[in-house]
């Protein structure tokens, strides 16, 4: 059989999302933050709730998520996306509302509005795209830098003595009474990706039972920032990233 | 059963990031010598070992992968 005849429509088995905008991502060749909007626009599309749902975009490098999935968005000032969704969702309670933050936005920055978003118990879904480092501005080290890595300001290393210690969010807002599903992913293998779609499938429907926030964490990279290749990256990821922040479930209150 | 795959990469699109390959199961993407727009060497398929296994797609973060399958006796 030619290659001709195999690529026919009815023979695809995959394909760029159609919640996907014909808008070429700015994003670095291999950034970590591609795949995750493509798992995101995949979920959209497959639960068919586009005209329902409301994404809130961060200060990042992904500031401009809204160019990408077709659907409502609203830009937040940095740090304030669980803010800001916290309101669209209580005045559109039918909604799936979703923040999409980076480590720097959500760690940083805005520390006081995702811990109280948690404690509040909204129901919204928060996706934390965590690469260890601003990703954005330079690659200036973020909380979540681990110890010895190096970043533009940390360029000895991370020394916990004058830079403190990485902090781990999604453990520590799984404390939270308020938290509802709190899981951390990673999109660098096709087998990680697909768990990490399904979990984010799994907050989303957990956002329309009420039952509180749910938090998927998926561990990233920041090939340009960490001055890697991305494929580089991504082996350095699953040696150094994984140690601090293992992936896997950390809480899901419906467990049966 | 066995599977027979073809990807076709949107080579204007493509960055060049090497995910795809890394990933392949079946070593059947390459970069190309030649580069698109941006300047960026393309991946492109080689060899004819592809099974259709999607994986490649998946892990595209420009997600400029479209792969097709057809079943072999
Ligand atoms: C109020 C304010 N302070 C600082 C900045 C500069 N700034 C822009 S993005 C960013 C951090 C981005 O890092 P992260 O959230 O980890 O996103 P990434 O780019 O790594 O995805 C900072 C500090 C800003 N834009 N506004
Ligand atoms: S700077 Fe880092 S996070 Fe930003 S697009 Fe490039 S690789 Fe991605
Ligand atoms: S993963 Fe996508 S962008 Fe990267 S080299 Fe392969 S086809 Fe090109
Ligand atoms: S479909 Fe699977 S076997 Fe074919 S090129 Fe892609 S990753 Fe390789
Ligand atoms: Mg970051």
């Amino acid at each position: 059989m030619n290659i001709e005849d195999i690529k026919r429509p009815e023979n695809i088995v995959y394909k760029r999302p159609a919640l996907l905008t014909d808008n070429v991502m700015h994003y670095c060749p291999g950034c970590s933050h591609g795949t995750v909007h493509k798992l995101v626009a995949e979920i959209i599309d497959e639960m068919g709730i586009q005209e329902k749902t409301v994404g809130v975009c961060p200060v990042g490098c992904s500031v401009f998520a809204y160019n990408y999935i077709d659907i409502d968005w609203q830009e937040a000032a940095h740090g304030r996306a669980p803010a800001v969704a916290t309101a669209t969702k209580r005045l559109y309670p039918d909604k799936y509302v979703f923040t999409y933050q980076g480590d720097g936005d959500l760690a940083s920055i805005g520390t006081a509005e995702i811990i109280h978003a948690c404690s509040r118990g909204e129901n919204i879904v928060v996706i934390f795209i965590n690469n260890g480092i601003y990703g954005m501005t330079g690659g200036q080290m973020a909380p979540t830098t681990l110890i010895g890595m190096k970043t533009a300001t940390t360029p000895y290393g991370r020394d916990p003595k004058l830079n403190g210690f990485p902090l781990v969010i999604a453990d520590m807002v799984a404390q939270l009474d308020g938290t509802a599903f709190i899981t951390r992913q990673s999109v660098h293998t096709a087998a990680a990706a697909r768990k990490a779609k399904a979990a984010i499938r799994k907050a989303f429907e957990y956002s329309s039972k009420g039952v509180g926030l749910s938090f998927v964490e998926i561990v990233s990279t920041c090939n340009s920032g960490w001055k890697m290749s991305p494929v580089d990256a991504n082996k350095w990821m699953v040696e150094h990233m994984f140690a601090k922040y293992p992936v896997g479930d950390i809480k899901d209150v419906l467990a049966k | 059963m066995a599977f027979k795959g073809v990807i076709e990469v949107d080579t204007n699109l493509c960055k060049g990031c090497s995910v795809c390959i890394a990933n392949c199961p079946t070593d059947s993407i390459q970069l190309s010598r030649a580069v698109n727009s941006k300047g960026y060497h393309y991946a492109e398929m080689k060899g004819d070992a592809c099974v259709g296994c999607g994986a490649c797609g998946v892990v595209c973060p420009d997600s400029v992968i479209t792969v097709y399958r057809v079943k072999i006796q």
